[in-house]
């Protein structure tokens, strides 16, 4: 799914040159669930925003779902964007005063499709994350974690080669943070690729793999041993009810 | 992303910003508002000059008497003393051009009727006079030929001066004995109105016969203007020639030297007139054009401002996919739809005004359809100029950057 050989990104503000990434050569199979760990400055945001196509590669190649997009120009990034990936944020980065709904169908906008399939599409992803009761609410009349919700509903809703979530738990209670991870672990069990950069060790346990950066380059790779299984506290409300 | 689809997003971000939105569009709304109007009004202007000059009689040529020049100081034009009464005739036999003749001398006088009182302008001639100048007679008679020959006291009254004497226009005033400074005249007739021309109150005449007026209200044997009527319209300027070389040789002019008349064709009048309004109208619109420039500015003020303040939406919406171009045309559609409702707006403001403004001032202000397109391309146009330059700068953020933004 992700093939990245000897990517390199180097900075050049004035006469300093701040190498980012020096050399990174990284490989995740389609269907894996992986945690990118690191102290800030070790190049994971750089990494993060290399892999959502968000910025191009000084050096090297990256192969995503097949293709070279270490030489894409802008608009070929927008549309990679646009089919490819889907973004989760720490700080959400929903469009206020814009319903959960229509947010959840801005990427379908951009790709052109109808307003009836828009529609479909967008409420099915808002019932996948359990959101289907707040369709019509704008982000501020939404708690922290089911913002968050809402936003992985628009990163799925394209159904992209891969979720990139970026310290998707950052801005969240140890209770929403669990819900989020058991959203990302029931889309992972659907069968998507999720890739999700965090400092958070427990956040990390729920995936399964972790690789470590450190000073542009990957320190560690391994396995999850026993990948912690995310408890939302949502379902346990309902049985305590029942 | 299609048009439409951009449009709906543009509205919607319009909407959520409601209060400025509409300031933006004020400068457009009192540009193009003012643009229209100024244009209708300057139209109405022009119109209703052009069918005062032509109301003044149709193929009319006016006859002056020249500048006095006493002692080396020279007067106004029409001030000299040299067109006599023995000069119409002359003036009748210049040419097969000149179809009728009238002479004019006027003096103000003031005219009682009983216990009515008024001052106004006396102006004596002929009976050619009713068909040079298109004057046309309500009730008795204008006056006659035997009237003229006669030295009659008779008059015939423009409405107004009844309507001061007596009250009322409708008042009967044929056969009662008026005064004016205090000689006697019999009202033989009462002229049908014919409005105001500018500062000149057509209503507000009294006409009685030259030979009357010069023997009893003037005392002099002078003439102020003659009025020549031009067989047809193409006749113009023979007759202005023949009259030329008639009135030369009845004042013995020699040839090289400055005439003692001047003759005013009314096709000029027209043509000065028209130039005059057009430049006013011109002048007023490109002022307000003006308005509407700094209407654009205020677009593109806000714009920027709008983009900056937008920066983490332009950051989410890219990184989720927007191209620059989905970008670019989301702002210029704002910037345009900004423009383009401001100028509707502006043509109803516009139209509201220019019918204000003519009822005022009693104008026909007829808005033009050109003038309406005119402004309406001309705002849709200052929303892709002015709206350009803040919609391109959307466009080529970073999304990184712009998603960093706070």
């Amino acid at each position: 799914m992700i093939d990245l050989t000897d990517i390199k990104k180097i900075y050049a503000t004035g006469d300093i040159q701040v190498v980012a990434l020096a050399g990174v050569d990284l490989h995740v199979g389609a269907g894996e669930f992986v945690s990118i760990m690191g102290p800030s400055g070790s190049g994971k945001s750089t990494m993060m925003n290399i892999l959502g196509c968000l910025d191009t590669p000084t050096a090297g190649q990256y192969f995503l779902d097949g293709t070279d997009v270490s030489k894409a120009s802008g608009n070929q990034l927008a549309i990679i964007r646009n089919q490819k990936i889907g973004f989760v944020f720490q700080g959400f980065n929903l469009l206020p005063r814009t319903t959960a709904l229509e947010n959840v169908e801005l990427p379908l906008l951009y790709a052109g499709l109808g307003a009836k399939e828009r529609k479909e599409r967008a409420l099915l992803a808002l019932e996948s994350v359990g959101l289907a009761k707040r369709v019509h609410h704008r982000p501020k009349e939404l708690s922290g974690g089911q913002q968050q919700r809402v936003a992985i509903a628009r990163a799925l809703v394209t159904r992209p080669a891969i979720i990139l979530a970026d310290e998707p738990t950052g801005n969240l209670d140890s209770r929403s943070s669990e819900e989020v991870m058991a959203i990302f672990q029931r889309v992972h069990e659907d069968g998507n690729t999720i890739l999700i950069v965090t400092h958070e060790p427990d956040i990390a346990e729920y995936t399964r793999r972790i690789v470590r950066f450190r000073d542009g380059h990957i320190e560690g790779d391994e396995r999850v041993q026993n990948p912690r299984k995310a408890m939302p506290q949502v379902e346990e409300e309902k049985g305590a009810v029942s | 992303m299609n048009f439409l689809e951009s449009l709906r997003v543009s509205l919607r971000a319009l909407k959520a910003n409601k209060l400025r939105s509409m300031l933006t569009m004020l400068g457009i709304i009192i540009g193009v508002g003012a643009v229209i109007a100024m244009v209708a009004i300057g139209n109405g202007a022009s119109a209703s000059i052009t069918s005062q000059i032509q109301g003044l009689g149709s193929n009319l040529l006016i006859v002056s008497p020249g500048q006095s020049n006493s002692g080396g100081v020279k007067g106004g034009a029409g001030s000299a003393n040299t067109l006599k009464m023995e000069d119409l005739p002359k003036i009748q036999a210049a040419g097969s051009a000149v179809k009728a003749v009238a002479p004019s001398a006027n003096k103000n006088v003031q005219v009682v009727y009983g216990s009515g009182n008024t001052s106004t302008n006396v102006t004596g001639t002929t009976a050619e006079y009713a068909e040079i100048r298109n004057v046309n007679v309500e009730r008795g008679h204008f006056l006659t030929q035997q009237d003229v020959d006669g030295s009659a006291r008779v008059a015939v009254l423009g409405p107004t001066v009844v309507e001061n004497l007596m009250g009322s226009s409708t008042a009967n005033v044929i056969g009662k004995t008026i005064k004016l400074n205090n000689v006697p005249f019999q009202v033989v007739g009462v002229t049908a109105s014919q409005g105001s021309s500018g500062v000149m109150n057509n209503d507000d005449m009294i006409f009685v016969p030259i030979t009357t007026a010069q023997m009893r209200l003037i005392g002099n044997k002078y003439l102020r203007q003659v009025f020549v009527e031009a067989a047809s319209a193409d006749m113009m300027q023979t007759a202005q020639e023949e009259i030329t070389t008639a009135l030369q040789k009845a004042h013995h002019i020699r040839a090289g030297k400055p005439d003692d008349f001047s003759i005013m064709n009314q096709a000029d009048i027209l043509a000065t007139m028209q130039g005059v309004t057009q430049t006013m109208t011109m002048l007023l619109g490109g002022i307000a054009a003006i308005s509407l420039l700094v209407g654009g500015i205020g677009i593109m003020n806000i714009m920027l401002v709008s983009v900056t303040e937008r920066t983490r939406e332009i950051g989410i919406r890219k990184a989720i996919g927007a191209k620059g171009r989905d970008i670019l045309s989301q702002f210029l559609i704002e910037a345009v739809v900004l423009s383009i409702l401001g100028g509707g707006i502006g043509i109803a403001f516009g139209w509201l005004g220019s019918n204000l403004v003519g009822k005022a001032l009693k104008l026909n202000a007829s808005m033009t359809v050109s003038s309406v397109l005119m402004a309406f391309g001309f705002s849709a146009a200052i929303g892709i100029i002015f709206g350009v330059f803040p919609a391109r700068k959307a466009a080529a953020m970073d999304p990184i950057e712009a998603l960093r933004y706070e």
